[in-house]
C-alpha cells in the first residue's frame, strides 16, 4: 500500500441537497399527475357506473321484479323468465364445459408429454379461441347449432352449446393450472405404492386440485352469465314470458333483457333494465365471493 | 529536519494533525484512533455508519454496524451468507428505500450529512454514492446509451459532452479499447466480464464520490474477476470503494480494511440477526484477528 | 417340496392389475378425444365462415363489397359496400385505444413503481371488479352517463348526437382499461428488478426509471398488450350496438352514429334472417372479415412477443 498523504482533495462539497433542474422536477410532477389522472378515471368509472345504475333502477327494486314476467306495463314487468333462463343456460354450459375442460386438462397435464405436437397444437388452439370476438361464436352457433347440422333452433340447448365453446378456453387453462399446482410428491407417493396413473390421478391429484378447479369453474360461469353478444344471434331477445322447462325451450337471459329494456323509449322500462343490472351484478358478486371463499379456505389447508 | 520528515514518511503516518472539519456540528475524524487501522496511512473519512441496523417488517436483519469508509481505500465486507452485508451496503446509497418493508435505524453519514435526514435528497445520494450489482445489469440499450444514461437523467449534456463522458468513463473502466468501435451495439452483446465493466463505467459516468460493489465478481469467471480486481486497484485513488464479497481471498487481495459479519440469534428473535463482529485493517484481520469468531471464519475457509 | 423350479417369475401384472391397466388405456384415449375437441371448435369456427362467405362473394362480388361506400344490405334494393363498417370499426377502435392504452400503461406504471402497498390493496381489486362487469352493463353506462355527460361535453369540434361513435368508443375504452392495465403490469413485472435497481442507483427518478428503462425493457410485452386491446375493441359488439346507433354512416365524424362490423352482425341477427338469404350471408361475410382481422392481430401480437422478447436469464 502506498503511503498516500491525506489531503482533502475532494471535488465534492458536503451537500446532498437536490440539485436537479426545475424542468426535471416539473416533468416528474407532470408524469405523476398523468398517472393519477388515469387511475382516477378507472376508479371514477366504476363509481359512476354503479351510481348511475342504482339511481336509475332503485325504483324497481322490489320483489315483483323477480317474480313477474314481461308485461306491456312497466310497473308489472319482471325478469323471472330471464333469471331462470340464465340459470338454465349457465348451469348447463358450466357442467358440460367443466367435463370437457377437466378431461382435456387431465390429458394434457398428466398423460401427454409436455412437448408433444398434440399438446402444443391444443395450446395454440386455446390461445386462438380466447382471442376470437364473442359475436363470432354467435355466428358459429347460428350456422351449426341453431340451423345447419344440429338444427336445434333458438333454444336453451343451443345457447348452452355456444356458451360452452366460449367458456372452454378459460376453463381448460384454469383446470391445467389447478393440476399443475398439485405437488408432484403427491403423485410420486402414489406410484411408489403401486398405483396406476389413473388411480393416482383420481384418488390423489384430483381431490387436491378441486379448490382450484372449483374457482376456475366459477369464473367460467361468471363469464357465461354476463355474455350477451353471441346470444343476440341465437334468439334470446325474443319476448319470452315463461321459464324454460327443458333444453328445447325458448329462453332469454339477463344480459339480453337488460339490452332490451335499456333500449326502450319509456323511461319506466329503462328503470326495469337498470334494476335487472343490479340483480345481475349481485349474482356476479356472490359468485366471485364464493370463489374467493373457496380459494382462501383451500389455502389454509395446504 | 529532513531526516525527521523522512522518518515520518517511511513510517507511513500522516503528518497532518487531526483536523476538525466541523460540518453541521459533526466532527469529521481524520485520525486513525477509532478504526484501529494498524499500519494504514490516515485518510479522510468520507462515510460513516453509527449503530446502523435494518428491520424487514418485524425481523431485525442486521444490527450494530459501525463502519468508517476512507478515501483512497477499499473496504471489504465479508462473512457467511445471510448476515446482512448486502443489506448494509444498500443502506449506504439508500437503495433500501425501494423495499417497502425495510426500516433503517441508526445513522449513516456522508461527509457529516445524515443520509436519511431532511438535508439529503435520495437521487443526489445515489448519484454521489454509486453502485455496481452482483449480476451485471446493463440496460437493454446500446453500450453508448448505457453509459450515457446517468449523465442524461442528471443533466442535459450536449452531444459532445456526452461523447467525452462516455469515452472517459469507459477508459476508466478499462473497457474503451474493446468497445470503442461498436458503441452503438447492444450492451447484451458483450461478455459477462465486459458487461460488468460496462456497469462500472456507467456508475463512474455520473462522477460519484464513493463506489459500492455488491459481490461484483460472483457471476464472473476467474479471468474477468482478475481484471475487475485490477481495475479496483487503479480507481481506488479516485473512488473509495466498499465491496461485499463472499470470496475471502479476494478480500485479502484487494482491500485495505475488512469488516467481518456474522449471525447471532438474539434472545427474543426467531431468525438470526447479522452483526458486525470485527472491523480492522485487512492485514490484521487476516493474520491476527481480535475476535475468535473472525479467526474461526478465516481459518475454516482457508485451512 | 421343490416347486419353485417350475414357477415362472414375472413382473407382469395379472388379474386385477392387468384389467386396471387396460382401463387406463381406454381412459387415456377418451381424454385425448376430449382434448381434441378444442381443436374441433376452432376448425368449426373457420368452417362455419368459409362456405357462406364464398357464396356471398359469388353473389355480390368483390367489387361492390370493397369499392362501394353504401352499406344497406337489409334494405330493398340492398347496397353492399363495406367501407362504412370499416370506418365505423376503426373510429370506435381508435377512440377506445386512445383511452385504454395510455391509460392502462399509466395505471400500470403507477402500480409498479409509485403506489404504496395500501393503495395497491384498494386499487387492484377495484380493477378486477371493473374487468368483470358485463359489457351490457357498460352499454347501459354508455347510454345513460357517457353520452350525455362526457361525449357531448368533451367533443368540441362538432355536435354529438344521442347515439355516437364517440360515446361508444369512450365506453369501450373504459371497459378495456383494466385488461390493458393487467397485461402491461405483467409485462413490467417481467423486467428483472436488478435492471430497475440499476437505474435508481444512478440517481434516476421514478419517472426516469419508468420511461427510460422499464418501458424499453418490457416493450415487447407492452406492445403485445396494446395489440390485444385493439383486437378486443374491434370485436366489441354490445356496447356499440346500444350506444352508437345502428346507421352505417360513411363519416369521419365521431359525433355521428355509426355501425361497426360487430354491431352490424348483432343488428342483423336481431331481425330474423332466413337461412340462405343474402342478409343471412352478409352476416358471414362480415363475420369472416372480423375473424380474419382479429385473428391476424392476435398472431401479430404473439409474433412480437416471441421475436422481440427481451431474454433475461
Amino acid at each position: 500500500m502506498s503511503s498516500t498523504v491525506a489531503t482533502n482533495t475532494s471535488r465534492f462539497a458536503a451537500d446532498l441537497r437536490d440539485s436537479t433542474s426545475p424542468s426535471r422536477k416539473l416533468r416528474d410532477k407532470l408524469f405523476l399527475t398523468g398517472l393519477w389522472v388515469a387511475t382516477l378515471i378507472g376508479v371514477l368509472t366504476l363509481f359512476f357506473l354503479v351510481l348511475s345504475t342504482l339511481l336509475k333502477g332503485y325504483t324497481r327494486l322490489n320483489l315483483s321484479l323477480i317474480t313477474n314476467f314481461p308485461s306491456p306495463f312497466p310497473e308489472d314487468a319482471g325478469i323471472q323468465a330471464a333469471i331462470f333462463g340464465s340459470i338454465w343456460v349457465v348451469v348447463t354450459s358450466g357442467v358440460v364445459s367443466l367435463f370437457i375442460a377437466l378431461g382435456s386438462a387431465i390429458y394434457l397435464e398428466e398423460f401427454a408429454s409436455q412437448s408433444s405436437r398434440f399438446n402444443r397444437l391444443i395450446s395454440i388452439n386455446i390461445q386462438t379461441l380466447a382471442g376470437v370476438p364473442s359475436i363470432v361464436f354467435g355466428i358459429l352457433g347460428l350456422a351449426f347449432v341453431a340451423r345447419g347440422w344440429l338444427g336445434w333452433g333458438f333454444t336453451v340447448g343451443t345457447a348452452s352449446a355456444v356458451l360452452t365453446m366460449m367458456v372452454l378456453p378459460v376453463m381448460i387453462v384454469s383446470a391445467r393450472e389447478a393440476l399443475k399446482a398439485v405437488p408432484s410428491s403427491l403423485r410420486e407417493g402414489s406410484y411408489a405404492l403401486g398405483a396406476t396413473k389413473w388411480q393416482a390421478i383420481s384418488k390423489q391429484v384430483l381431490p387436491a386440485a378441486i379448490p382450484g378447479i372449483a374457482t376456475g369453474s366459477i369464473l367460467g360461469v361468471s363469464r357465461a352469465l354476463g355474455e350477451s353478444a353471441p346470444l343476440i344471434l341465437l334468439g334470446a331477445l325474443a319476448y319470452v314470458s315463461s321459464n324454460p322447462s327443458g333444453l328445447s325451450s325458448d329462453y332469454t337471459v339477463l344480459p339480453l333483457v337488460i339490452m332490451k329494456y335499456t333500449q326502450e323509449a319509456q323511461d319506466e322500462f329503462r328503470a326495469v333494465g337498470a334494476a335487472a343490472i343490479i340483480v345481475l351484478l349481485l349474482l356476479l358478486v356472490s359468485l366471485n365471493l364464493l370463489a374467493i371463499v373457496i380459494r382462501d379456505r383451500s389455502r389454509k389447508s395446504w | 529536519m529532513v531526516e525527521n520528515m523522512n522518518k515520518v514518511m517511511d513510517a507511513g503516518v500522516s503528518s497532518a494533525a487531526p483536523t476538525s472539519d466541523t460540518v453541521r456540528g459533526v466532527s469529521l475524524r481524520t485520525d486513525n484512533a477509532q478504526a484501529g487501522s494498524a499500519g494504514l496511512p490516515a485518510q479522510e473519512m468520507i462515510m460513516e455508519s453509527r449503530d446502523l441496523q435494518v428491520h424487514y417488517g418485524d425481523y431485525l436483519a442486521v444490527r450494530n454496524v459501525n463502519l468508517q469508509i476512507h478515501r483512497n481505500e477499499i473496504t471489504a465486507l465479508i462473512g457467511p451468507s445471510g448476515c446482512g452485508k448486502s443489506t448494509i451496503i444498500r443502506c449506504f446509497n439508500r437503495m433500501n428505500d425501494l423495499i417497502p418493508s425495510a426500516k433503517v435505524g441508526g445513522t449513516v453519514l456522508y461527509r457529516g450529512i445524515d443520509l436519511y435526514g431532511p438535508e439529503a435528497n435520495a437521487g443526489e445520494v445515489r448519484r454521489r454514492i454509486g453502485m455496481v450489482f452482483q449480476k451485471p445489469n446493463p440496460f437493454p440499450k446500446s453500450i453508448y446509451d448505457n453509459v450515457a444514461f446517468g449523465p442524461r437523467v442528471n443533466g442535459k449534456p450536449s452531444k459532445s459532452e456526452t461523447d467525452e463522458l462516455v469515452e472517459t468513463s469507459l477508459k476508466r473502466a478499462a473497457l474503451w479499447e474493446e468497445v470503442k468501435d461498436r458503441l452503438k451495439q447492444p450492451a447484451f452483446s458483450l461478455s459477462g466480464g465486459q458487461q460488468q465493466r460496462l456497469c462500472i463505467a456507467r456508475a463512474l459516468a455520473v462522477d460519484p464520490d464513493v463506489l459500492l460493489m455488491d459481490e461484483p465478481c460472483s457471476a464472473l469467471d476467474p479471468i474477468a474477476t482478475g481484471r475487475i480486481e485490477d481495475l479496483m486497484h487503479e480507481i481506488k485513488g479516485q473512488y473509495p470503494i466498499v465491496i461485499v464479497t463472499h470470496n475471502m481471498q479476494q478480500a485479502a487481495r484487494v482491500s485495505d480494511r475488512t469488516a467481518f459479519f456474522n449471525t447471532e440469534v438474539d434472545a427474543d428473535a426467531t431468525r438470526p440477526t447479522g452483526v458486525l463482529v470485527e472491523y480492522d485493517a485487512t492485514r490484521k484481520i487476516f493474520s491476527t484477528p481480535s475476535d475468535p469468531r473472525t479467526e474461526q471464519y478465516i481459518t475454516g475457509r482457508m485451512g | 417340496m421343490n416347486s419353485s423350479a417350475t414357477e415362472k417369475v414375472s413382473l407382469q401384472p395379472s388379474g386385477l392389475k392387468a384389467r386396471q391397466q387396460r382401463i387406463e388405456v381406454v381412459i387415456k384415449f377418451a381424454l385425448a378425444i376430449i382434448a381434441a375437441s378444442g381443436v374441433l371448435i376452432t376448425t368449426g369456427v373457420v368452417l362455419a365462415l368459409v362456405r357462406p362467405t364464398i357464396d356471398f362473394f359469388q353473389l355480390v362480388g368483390f367489387n361492390e363489397f370493397f369499392m362501394s361506400t353504401d352499406w344497406f344490405p337489409l334494405y330493398e334494393p340492398p347496397d353492399y359496400g363495406v367501407w362504412p363498417l370499416v370506418i365505423g370499426t376503426f373510429t370506435v377502435m381508435l377512440i377506445a385505444v386512445i383511452i385504454a392504452v395510455p391509460g392502462g400503461l399509466a395505471v400500470a406504471f403507477f402500480l409498479s413503481e409509485y403506489a404504496s402497498p395500501k393503495v395497491k390493496r384498494f386499487l387492484k381489486p377495484l380493477l378486477e371488479i371493473l374487468a368483470g362487469v358485463p359489457t351490457v352493463v357498460f352499454g347501459f353506462f354508455a347510454l345513460n352517463f357517457i353520452a350525455p355527460n362526457v361525449a357531448k361535453k368533451i367533443w368540441v369540434f362538432s355536435d354529438v348526437g344521442f347515439y355516437s361513435a364517440l360515446a361508444a368508443g369512450i365506453t369501450v375504452g373504459l371497459m378495456i382499461l383494466p385488461m390493458m392495465t393487467t397485461l402491461a403490469e405483467d409485462a413490467m413485472a417481467a423486467v428483472p428488478r436488478a435492471l430497475v435497481d440499476g437505474a435508481y442507483a444512478l440517481g434516476a427518478t421514478k419517472r426516469e426509471a419508468c420511461t427510460g428503462v422499464i418501458l424499453q425493457a418490457g416493450l415487447s410485452g407492452i406492445i403485445a398488450a396494446g395489440v390485444i386491446a385493439m383486437s378486443r375493441a374491434i370485436g366489441e359488439t354490445t356496447i356499440v350496438l346500444l350506444a352508437a346507433g345502428n346507421t352505417a354512416n360513411f363519416s369521419f365524424d365521431p359525433g355521428v352514429p355509426m355501425q361497426t362490423m360487430s354491431s352490424f352482425i348483432g343488428f342483423a341477427g336481431l331481425g330474423d334472417q332466413p337461412t340462405g338469404s343474402t342478409g343471412y350471408m352478409t352476416i358471414f361475410a362480415v363475420g369472416s372479415m372480423l375473424f380474419v382481422i382479429t385473428f391476424g392481430l392476435n398472431i401479430f401480437s404473439r409474433r412480437i412477443v416471441t421475436r422481440f422478447r427481451e431474454v433475461y436469464e
